[in-house]
């Protein structure tokens, strides 16, 4: 019986975060969480709600996606991974999912995406982000990948950032 | 780095609890107090390691739109060509890569129509073709830095 409210209550998805109230939360937390003993009733303060009022709205952004995780970046520099390569494949459309699956469960793989290939211009439909310790280590992970993938993979490349040439970010 | 503070990074990439007294909750898992805890995230915050703490939010679900573009800037008016699409706010990073399309920039906006304005005023700043490559497909897990 109790199954029809909470079924009732997913209907409602996908929830809009744009009311005034998930806005001034996404603003008064995009720049990261008061290390506190309580960060949200912290926030909540701030805000003028209520601690539960936060914590089921973020909770609900969670559960959406629109909060992919509430936790901590590390700086991989500062833990020595200073060798971070963009390979890009040339995959069969037809084979690009499973391909992609594969690809971003590797540990050393942060983001994995399909793209659009452009004609002659550029062949590639599958972006992989490669970390390691250095270079070395990077091109050592890009031949383990190319072994894995085999015949399923038509060319690569990898690309190296030489300079970051701006990072500000998204913020609302 | 000590035992806790590898435990810090290594759990809160994973997540970090909803709950009143988060650090409590933690602090109890990894045997420590709630305060020590507290002032060994602090302190890796303070040195950089960690660049980050709190919710990661997904600017395409909040009604935004991000897009990864490439253009090819000749070697001698490349310093050029940056300013110019850096001059862009909606421009949120760009890098050189060692390519012929040496470089690459994601745009971020939250109205998704600002994207193709953007775009078509950089090709016309520059004079330069930009190559658009939303993602058509995510198959993101996330790095785990394990230290």
């Amino acid at each position: 019986m109790g199954n029809i409210f909470i079924d009732a209550f997913r209907q409602q998805t996908p929830i809009d975060f744009s009311d005034e109230f998930s806005r001034r939360l996404i603003k008064a937390t995009q720049g990261g969480l008061p290390v506190s003993p309580t960060p949200y009733a912290d926030i909540a303060r701030q805000l003028g709600v209520s601690t539960e009022a936060v914590i089921t709205r973020l909770t609900q952004m969670l559960e959406a996606g629109a909060i992919r995780r509430i936790g901590a970046v590390p700086n991989h520099y500062a833990l020595g991974y200073r060798g971070n390569g963009m390979s890009v494949w040339d995959v069969p459309d037809d084979a690009v999912d499973e391909v992609g699956r594969e690809i971003a469960a590797l540990d050393f793989v942060s983001h994995c995406y399909q793209r659009p290939r452009f004609d002659d211009k550029w062949p590639y439909n599958l972006f992989a982000m490669v970390h390691g310790h250095n270079r070395d280590e990077v091109m050592a992970r890009i031949e383990e990948m190319q072994a894995m993938l085999g015949d399923r993979v038509c060319s690569h490349d990898i690309l190296f950032s030489t300079k970051i040439l701006k990072k500000t970010g998204f913020r609302l | 780095m000590d035992a806790l503070d590898r435990q810090i990074i290594n759990e809160l990439q994973r997540g970090f609890p909803l709950v009143e007294r988060p650090f409590e909750m933690l602090a109890e898992q990894f045997g420590t107090t709630e305060a020590t805890l507290i002032e060994h995230v602090q302190k890796l915050l303070d040195d950089g390691v960690l660049s980050r703490f709190g919710p990661m939010y997904n600017a395409e679900k909040l009604g935004g739109a991000l897009t990864l573009c490439a253009l090819s800037a000749p070697e001698d008016q490349f310093d050029n060509i940056t300013d110019k699409v850096n001059s862009h706010p909606e421009v949120a990073h760009n890098y050189a890569r060692d390519h012929s399309l040496n470089m690459w920039f994601v745009i971020a906006t939250d109205d998704p129509e600002r994207v193709a304005e953007v775009l078509a005023d950089i090709e016309h700043e520059t004079g330069c073709e930009v190559l658009n490559m939303p993602k058509l497909t995510e198959y993101f897990i996330g790095l785990h830095f394990a230290v």
